[in-house]
């Protein structure tokens, strides 16, 4: 008797819960106690930059307001309070970037924090005098901004606490097993489930992986990728540099490898060196004061210099500078470096990522996780960004349309529109790295020649800026 | 509370099912299925999914577990599989759910002419119907858009099929109700109920156009909104619509669609006009095989869709007239 009133029991509250599941406009969390399991619209493991990004802009969109999002981040919720010392690790924000970010107001938190301008940007090759420098008009405008990797993810942070309705973080939390279904074939059109590690399951229409270049979404997706590695370690560091205006992102390339120094205040500079891993290993251990100086010498130092190169190069200034008057592209020296911030050395490896495929049914990569590329160009997190961007109108159009978030016709033009952009700046980059990590003199005396043919060239200039910054 | 209304709801479904059971015997005209249903390629699914459906059925719906058996179970699960494989047989299908969404949600929006309150939900009181229902493949979408939607087939395997996968997504599970019936039977108890009819490609299937389309326009509130696509009946839709799709590319199981029962736009807009509908839209489509992607094009010839609204009588003689000016010019 009293079983079989607790049978009816439980059979009325499961009816009654699945009505409430059925009342569209339910925000409340939608999970049986039993099992632990958790419904979700869209799922992004990763919450770095990119996916936190993807996060709050799905969040922001009124579309999609009535979407449950879940992101996953392995670390924990941290207090953040702005540090008086600049960290090593920094990106190059484009101005598509930058308006990806205002879109949901992250970009005036980061600005609040801080950031810095880059006015003007100057390459040029240590084996030869050709250079090529890129500015806006009477550098005035900014080409880019220079801001903290913890900045920027503090900024889209707070602009997630806005969003709390429909974006839920689940920090210290992390995927342990993805069930997508279909296996090979896309036959079986059911949700995807992803066991986490605290026991705890989410059954989610769409899976985002944006969690690295190591992308356990991407292997559990079976999506082919293709990796190799560059051989090259970068190192980092914050640099006190001798500077008034200090507005000018500089990079020479060095046979071993590009060296770069982005502004981050009128007297702080962040470093990116890429250079062989022995070379890396001694750059680590060495006392502060030699690295300044090999630094320093990395910069000025004449030794790669080919003599064939310099003298086509120079013969070949001659003439532009008799073509074309009122060139604005002339040569300025780099700042000094006079100090560095104590401890703040760090390395990492390099490598290119593609994943051939960015979506499956009912998945999508983003980020690391769909391609890597050197950062001798710091595009890398702008074409996260990028992907950001192109996902949620994608999916915004989606929902506009009706049709299910998972579905594949709509991924697919994510993929399309993202691999169009993405491929031609990875290759180049990837070009470029080889172009440059050599000082066998035919080469040399090509890439110099390319350089400053391209530097000359005002309109092929301007396109490059376009693209990059656009 | 709740289950009370769950009950109510039930009995309802279950008069219009009994109504409807009468209208069949009487009733000669049948509206034939979408695509002759093919089971040679079933594919094998685990264990484990077949459980999770069907611990899903017995969780939404208790009495339905007795009626339908494992085995029986197990096959609407792989069918519906099918239908709603985006790369599957119907792959030409889920596609064009890109052109006719927009063109059902667009049309249904600027009929109204004031802007939805709820951008999320555009076609919230809106009451549609889905003449040729399948796998629900244009049930659902309408569904997530706010729609009140009643799919129709006259194939009972279907109802089950679009069902199982329905119960999928508890977000739009209650907006969509299935019934085994044909548009005849539907004029006995629902004439004049529905905001919006739309009959997308099932009209080139019918043994009896004229009184297929009458009893689709019967079902319209006055005011309300028809949408068609079909084939023309060209050469060129013979061409790419029988020879191409079926018999070369494979893009529909052969003996589809048979080319005498293709309707030239003239037609279908001269049966509109005779049930008193104002066509206002008659657009073409083409299917470009190779993208997999469906366009509007401005040539006919092949594949169209048709958007007419059903004149209000009750509206003044000059607000018609107006109306009728308007529509001409699309």
């Amino acid at each position: 008797m009293a079983a079989s009133i607790v049978r009816k029991c439980s059979t009325c509250f499961s009816i009654g819960r699945q009505l409430i599941s059925l009342y569209p406009m339910s925000r409340r969390l939608q999970t049986s106690s039993s099992n632990n399991e958790y419904l979700a619209d869209i799922v992004i493991s990763g919450g770095g930059m990119v996916g936190a990004a993807m996060a709050c802009a799905l969040g922001h969109e009124e579309l999609l307001k009535h979407k449950r999002v879940i992101l996953l981040e392995a670390a924990p919720k941290r207090e953040f309070k702005l540090p008086e010392t600049f960290s090593n690790r920094t990106c190059t924000l484009s101005l598509a970037t930058i308006k990806l970010l205002n879109s949901f107001g992250a970009w005036e938190e980061i600005q609040k924090m801080r950031c810095h301008p880059v006015h003007r940007m100057q390459v040029w090759d240590s084996c030869s005098n050709s250079l090529i420098t890129f500015n806006q008009e009477e550098m005035t405008q900014e080409l880019a901004f220079v801001a903290e990797n913890d900045v920027i993810l503090e900024g889209i942070t707070r602009r997630l606490d806005a969003v709390k309705d429909n974006v839920e973080v689940w920090y210290k939390t992390k995927g342990k097993q993805y069930i997508i279904p279909g296996g090979d074939s896309s036959e079986d059109n059911s949700w995807i489930t992803i066991h986490l590690d605290n026991g705890k399951k989410i059954k989610t229409k769409l899976l985002i992986g944006a969690d690295g270049f190591k992308s356990t979404v991407r292997d559990a997706s079976k999506l082919h990728f293709v990796t190799w590695d560059y051989k090259q370690t970068a190192v980092v560091a914050t640099l006190c540099v001798s500077e008034t205006e200090n507005t000018v992102a500089w990079q020479r390339f060095l046979p071993t490898g590009p060296i770069a120094m982005l502004p981050l205040s009128r007297s702080v500079s962040n470093l990116i060196w890429t250079t062989t891993p022995e070379n890396a290993k001694y750059l680590l251990q060495v006392e502060e004061e030699r690295f300044v100086d090999a630094v320093n010498d990395a910069f000025w130092h004449d030794r790669d210099m080919n003599s064939v190169a310099v003298n086509v190069g120079n013969f070949l200034t001659n003439i532009s500078n008799n073509l074309m008057q009122g060139d604005t592209s002339t040569r300025q020296l780099p700042p000094t470096v006079t100090g560095i911030q104590a401890g703040s050395r760090a390395s990492f490896p390099l490598g290119l990522t593609h994943s051939s495929n960015y979506v499956r049914s009912r998945v999508a990569l983003i980020g690391d996780a769909a391609h890597r590329c050197h950062p001798l160009a710091g595009q890398g997190v702008n074409l996260g960004f990028g992907d950001v961007t192109c996902l949620r109108d994608v999916l915004t159009k989606a929902v506009y349309d009706g049709s299910d978030l998972g579905s594949l016709s709509y991924l697919v033009d994510y993929e399309t529109q993202r691999q169009r952009k993405v491929l031609p700046v990875i290759g180049t980059i990837d070009f470029l790295q080889r172009l440059y990590n050599t000082n066998f003199t035919p080469i040399v005396l090509l890439r110099s020649v390319g350089l400053q043919a391209t530097n000359t060239l005002t309109f092929l200039k301007e396109r490059i800026i376009k693209e990059a910054t656009a | 509370m709740a289950a009370v209304k769950l009950v109510s709801r039930r009995c309802m479904i279950g008069s219009i099912r009994k109504g409807l059971a009468n209208a069949i015997q009487n009733n000669t005209a049948n509206i034939l299925h979408h695509f002759e249903w093919k089971n040679t390629n079933a594919v094998l699914t685990t264990k484990s999914q077949i459980y999770r459906c069907l611990s899903t059925i017995s969780a939404e719906r208790p009495v339905v577990r007795t009626t339908i058996d494992e085995e029986e179970l197990r096959k609407f699960v792989l069918l519906s599989q099918q239908w709603w494989d985006e790369q599957g047989e119907f792959e030409a299908l889920h596609a064009l759910n890109r052109l006719r969404i927009p063109f059902v949600r667009d049309g249904l929006l600027n009929q109204r002419g004031i802007p939805p309150l709820d951008i999320t939900q555009p076609l919230a009181g809106f009451s549609v119907l889905d003449v040729g229902s399948g796998g629900g493949l244009l049930a659902e979408p309408l569904a997530r858009l706010g729609a009140h939607v009643v799919g129709i087939d006259a194939v009972g395997e279907n109802i089950k099929i679009a069902h199982i996968h329905l119960q999928q997504d508890t977000m739009i599970a209650g907006k969509v109700k299935y019934i085994e019936a044909t548009a005849e039977d539907m004029v006995v108890t629902e004439e004049e109920k529905f905001d919006a009819v739309v009959v997308s490609e099932v009209a080139e299937h019918v043994t009896d156009l004229s009184h297929f389309i009458e009893s689709c326009c019967r079902l319209v509130k006055p005011g309300g909104s028809i949408f068609i696509t079909t084939l023309n009946k060209t050469q060129a839709a013979y061409f790419l619509g029988v020879l191409m799709a079926e018999r070369v590319l494979h893009l529909v199981p052969a003996g589809t669609h048979d080319w005498n029962k293709f309707i030239p736009p003239v037609d279908l807009q001269y049966l509109l006009d005779k049930n008193g509908f104002v066509t206002r839209l008659v657009h073409g489509m083409f299917y470009n095989f190779l993208g997999k992607k469906w366009s509007w094009i401005q040539n006919t010839s092949i594949n169209y869709a048709v958007h007419a609204v059903k004149i209000d009588s009750t509206k003044s003689q000059t607000s018609e007239r107006k109306f009728k000016n308007d529509s001409i010019s699309t």
